[in-house]
């Protein structure tokens, strides 16, 4: 039985053959597993412990689009991703690059919750919540609390809402409790407009360390995460998707379904709140009103699935590199002087010095021309690659061109300020030289 | 000692320098804690490190430095002679000043400011590092439109505004061409 293709344990003849299969291969690729995010530390250890198969995890802490990035970049080398942590919206999106498996108890997964393919399922969810620290402020008992001045400048959003979906679920959290609903997150966003006004928004992402250093003294945080105390309803979806490079992938699989099988008996990662619950409700059903203690939604979600091919992928645009100043090669001097007619002496005397820029050439080509030219070949098209304008009205519009405004606004103030500033820096060092060569005294 | 600083401090950018400033103006900083205890709550305004006027201070730090660097030797160029010429004319300091060193430098001057200019508006590490929530300026945008999990296929308007960035630049650095062809007539 070939590991890449098996869809389930029973094409090894039961789970002996699946770890078999694994320990041939030896190690394991993860990606964006942090390990202070649901379990994953001690699920790494503990799975590498057990079978004896070496986990490689990379870039715990990247986004659902680098992780798809990184499949489709280093696919085919042995540096490959083989398990996924997924935004739902970016796994369904990239369903094809999964490769089918079903676990054990896939029976057990609502329907709602999984590819009928097998290609991913919800993995995991949980509650939004609002962590606080009690010796920085006082106990919130409700989202509307928040507006209040003793918050000023220290509530926070775990992320950009969007940008992260654990960011977007505080959004929907807040849209819940101000009488909106999953599908119309307006008075969220209205809430977090609020927040800001009142200048209680902070916009740092809270971190383990930014909480230990006060810096954000509450946070919207996803529940399985709170450190300190948490309260509020809400909750986050999160997917696994796996790539079947082989046994190993499919091997986790299982260890994930155990993991998910017996959740509630494990050490949560918070005391109190249930790490892991297969709940089949809605997302809107599983919101609440703002304020109540342990009126949480329910966790859930996570797929899996695993990239067996990946498309052709276009790499990821560069960030326009500011021109080099290219340096000419000169032209020996004496060989030009002597007249009309270059000697077969002075023509190879020219060749070398032309054959020095090559390499310069190449880095040009490939570091600056082809990422310009995907950037701007790329304004121009649409997701068919169909030639378009809209790309390029919608980057001079609203919050786009606001942004282009700021940058502008941003970079003019800060170079004349630096000039100035610099300037008479320099001057100042010129005319403090105590060789008193120069004339700018 | 001022412009080995300078070289030092120039390059001084990204992640760290982001670290540095939160670690002495952020929200519990050591600036920010020592005016406090005297009763200056340097953020009574909002939490405005972390927005433009935030970059503007950050950016600051490294603008100044490569500003020394890449004007010292436009005011190393200026001849004594110039100035000694001017004196035995019959001019003053001022009239040295407006009508020599002044033109002489004023393409140096404004040439570099360019640079600077440029060099903000493609920073990108300081920002990313600096500001998480929202994305104020262009390269933040270019970022969230990339990796964003929530809206997704969004790729294409990111290069749009890649594409406006460089069309920025292009100006930019035609209009430093022109700058540099006048400042190297008498600098040299």
């Amino acid at each position: 039985v070939s590991a890449a293709t098996a869809t389930s344990a029973e094409d090894f003849g039961g789970l002996e053959g699946l770890v078999e299969a694994a320990q041939e291969e030896g190690k394991l690729n993860v990606i964006a597993l942090p390990p202070d995010w649901t379990n994953y530390g001690e699920i790494i250890s503990t799975f590498s412990e057990k079978y004896g198969i070496e986990v490689v995890s990379a870039q715990p802490d990247a986004n659902s689009q680098d992780e798809i990035n990184a499949a489709k970049q280093l696919k085919g080398t042995d540096r490959a991703p083989d398990v996924f942590d997924l935004g739902p919206a970016v796994a369904i999106a990239n369903a094809d690059l999964f490769a089918p498996y079903k676990v054990e108890t896939w029976d057990d997964i609502p329907d709602e919750l999984k590819d009928p393919d097998g290609r991913y399922f919800s993995d995991y969810g949980g509650l939004m919540s609002i962590g606080y620290d009690a010796g920085a402020v006082p106990a919130p008992t409700s989202l509307a609390d928040l507006l209040k001045p003793e918050y000023k400048g220290k509530v926070a959003l775990n992320g950009d809402p969007t940008q992260a979906g654990a960011a977007f679920a505080g959004v929907v959290m807040a849209s819940l409790a101000n009488g909106g609903s999953a599908d119309d997150i307006a008075p969220g966003v209205e809430f977090f407009a609020q927040l800001k006004d009142a200048g209680n928004f902070l916009p740092v992402d809270p971190t383990p360390a930014t909480i230990a250093s006060g810096q954000t003294p509450v946070g919207h945080r996803l529940g399985l995460h709170q450190r300190r105390s948490g309260r509020g309803p809400g909750r986050q979806a999160g997917v696994e998707g796996r790539r079947a490079r082989g046994g190993r992938a499919r091997l986790l699989l299982h260890a994930g379904d155990q993991r998910r099988r017996s959740a509630p008996g494990r050490r949560p990662a918070v005391a109190g709140v249930p790490l892991l619950r297969r709940g089949p409700e809605p997302v809107a059903q599983g919101l609440r009103p703002a304020g109540a203690r342990g009126r949480h939604g329910r966790g859930r979600h996570a797929r899996r699935g695993g990239v067996r091919q990946a498309a052709p992928g276009r790499g990821r645009a560069g960030q326009p590199h500011r021109g080099a100043g290219s340096q000419g090669q000169g032209v020996p001097r004496g060989q030009l002087a002597g007249g009309d007619q270059l000697s077969a002496g002075g023509r190879r005397a020219l060749l070398l010095p032309a054959l020095g820029i090559v390499p310069f050439l190449l880095y040009v080509g490939v570091f600056l021309l082809y990422p310009t030219l995907v950037v701007v070949g790329g304004a121009f098209v649409d997701d068919t690659g169909s030639p378009t304008l809209a790309n390029l009205r919608t980057a001079v519009s609203g919050p786009y061109l606001q942004a282009f405004v700021r940058s502008l606004q941003l970079s003019a103030i800060t170079a004349v300020i630096g000039a100035v500033l610099g300037a008479l820096l320099a001057w100042a060092v010129v005319t403090g030289r105590p060789d008193g060569r120069c004339a700018a005294w | 000692v001022v412009t080995s600083a300078s070289g030092v401090l120039a390059q001084f950018g990204g992640v760290t320098l982001a670290f540095a400033f939160l670690a002495t103006v952020g929200f519990e900083g050591l600036v920010t804690v020592f005016l406090r205890e005297r009763g200056i709550d340097i953020f009574s305004g909002g939490a405005w490190i972390f927005e433009l006027p935030g970059l503007v201070l950050v950016y600051t730090y490294f603008q100044v430095p490569l500003m020394v660097i890449v004007f010292l030797p436009a005011l190393d160029g200026l001849k004594p002679q110039w100035r000694e010429a001017a004196r035995s004319l019959g001019g003053s300091s001022w009239t040295y000043w407006r009508r020599v060193a002044g033109p002489v430098l004023a393409p140096a001057f404004f040439g570099s400011m360019l640079l600077l200019f440029a060099n903000a508006f493609s920073a990108y590490a300081t920002a990313a590092a600096l500001v998480s929530q929202g994305s104020p300026i262009v390269p933040l945008q270019i970022r969230n439109l990339q990796t964003s999990e929530v809206l997704l296929g969004q790729q294409n308007l990111g290069r749009a505004l890649g594409f406006g960035m460089v069309v920025v630049v292009v100006l930019v650095m035609v209009a430093y061409a022109l700058l540099q062809r006048r400042s190297t007539r008498w600098l040299r």
